[in-house]
């Protein structure tokens, strides 16, 4: 990055088996990656109730990235269908609540792929720092 | 009592020996309300009404009485709370006695509201496709379509999915389907931040009544509820913007694919916010997603208890 910018509150939830050892191999082999992200390890996508995302982003948080093992590869054979399920309908209800659906974001890295974890955290990060700081909620009282 | 009025009253007579009480509707304090009665005898059953006025849900209460065996009536909405709980698994078919109410729509209260006093009214009939509401110093004449629930203008279930005994001739669905969502696609002409205005705006004015959750006939986990949990702590007690959206956004959450378009959410909110938009978007997206409409169908399974490896509809993520 060129210039300093001020970093986001961008949260992730990986999951134990593949992502969060993707972001592990990303480390262990020195890819340069944005540090805008806290990760959150969970034990599978599954475990990721839409509300996680809802109240991360309700409380602050700039953008939101959940994270499993690809299809048919989940540690436990069928959690991340539901979450794929959860997170689709997620997605798509955001931008009705004025939640700018790109703040959001859902992806399947395994734990070999070190690189692809590089380049989806890069991405993901470009997109909240495009998207800025998100706006606050504020009360009105004019009834 | 109308004839329809005496059909439920014999059939309920006959039924309550089977059933530890019934659930029908009952005359309020005046002709325009009316309210849920529960018949556990038969000298109950003077108060019964079946009429124009009968909006609640009574499947709403079903939650409440999980083992006994209750009687019931409902109109086509109703009833499809009725199937998704049993869909659910949360309430036994064989404890039910459902007696189903052929319906062409009922009144919304807070319409007429808004066009008349209804403080004193006195008398209140239907006339073939007008509604004549009479009150102690004026008598005015509406087109019933004016009047209906919003629900009633594109109902697609006039007549209950489920039923033992059905009152009068089952009523083909007349009403325009496109209708359904229109709420939903002109909020979504809106930007994205009118939209996130509109709903601070709007929301700013709930008082944390919970009245939405609490006649959800789906909201069933009731002492269990994430909203007024420490531990998970969902919500704190605090009464700010943030607490008051995510109310919404739990409810609507726990709802999706589940949610079977009542509309109670909206008609008991005290403060008169537009929150069934919230849920019908819900249900858009489900039907789009699963060609799924909560509570039709006693064999389906709700979309989000359930998979396919590879999902019709769902992208695989580009990135």
């Amino acid at each position: 990055m060129a210039e300093e910018k001020k970093e986001a509150k961008i949260v992730g939830f990986l999951c134990n088996w593949c992502s969060y050892g993707g972001a592990d191999t990303a480390g262990v082999s020195r890819f340069k990656q944005p540090t805008d992200l806290r990760i959150i390890r969970v034990p599978c996508s599954g475990r990721v109730d839409p509300l996680f995302v809802v109240k991360a982003l309700e409380s602050g948080a700039d953008g939101v990235l959940v994270s499993g093992c690809h299809p048919r590869d989940c540690h436990y054979s069928e959690g991340n269908f539901y979450a794929r399920r959860r997170l689709e309908v997620l997605k798509r209800f955001l931008p009705f609540m004025g939640i700018d659906p790109n703040r959001f974001e859902y992806t399947w890295v395994s734990a070999s792929e070190g690189q692809r974890w590089q380049q989806v955290v890069t991405k993901f990060t470009e997109q909240i720092h495009n998207l800025g700081p998100a706006p606050k909620r504020e009360e009105k009282s004019d009834r | 009592m109308t004839d329809r009025e005496e059909k439920i009253s014999e059939l309920i007579k006959n039924e309550l020996n089977n059933v530890d009480f019934f659930i029908a509707y009952g005359r309020g304090y005046d002709p325009i309300h009316v309210k849920p009665l529960f018949v556990y005898e038969e000298k109950d059953l003077d108060d019964l009404v079946m009429n124009i006025f009968c909006i609640h849900n009574n499947a709403s209460y079903l939650k409440t009485v999980k083992d006994k065996k209750v009687g019931i009536v409902v109109k086509g909405c109703d009833s499809r709370a009725v199937v998704q709980l049993i869909q659910e698994g949360l309430i036994n078919r064989d404890n039910l006695r459902i007696i189903g109410i052929p319906c062409t729509g009922v009144i919304s209260i807070k319409k007429l509201k808004e066009k008349m006093d209804i403080s004193r009214v006195t008398e209140a009939k239907v006339e073939s496709d007008s509604v004549i509401i009479k009150t102690s110093d004026e008598e005015k004449r509406f087109e019933k379509d004016d009047l209906l629930a919003d629900k009633c203008l594109w109902c697609q279930y006039p007549t209950p999915v489920i039923y033992d005994h059905l009152v009068g001739e089952t009523i083909e669905p007349s009403r325009p389907k496109e209708l359904e969502y229109k709420i939903v696609e002109e909020m979504e002409k809106e930007d994205l931040n009118v939209r996130f205005e509109y709903w601070n705006k709007e929301l700013s004015r709930c008082i944390r009544c919970y009245a939405c959750r609490n006649v959800c006939p789906m909201c069933v986990c009731q002492d269990q509820c994430v909203m007024e949990s420490r531990n998970p702590h969902w919500i704190s007690l605090k009464s700010n913007i943030t607490e008051k959206v995510m109310i919404q956004l739990i409810h609507a959450i726990h709802l999706a694919g589940r949610c079977v378009s009542c509309g109670e959410c909206e008609r008991v909110c005290p403060m008169d916010i537009p929150i069934f938009k919230i849920k019908q978007k819900m249900n858009q997206i489900v039907e789009e997603l699963f060609d799924y409409k909560a509570g039709i169908d006693l064999e389906a399974t709700p979309p989000l208890y359930t998979f396919q490896v590879e999902e019709a509809k769902i992208k695989e993520r580009e990135w």
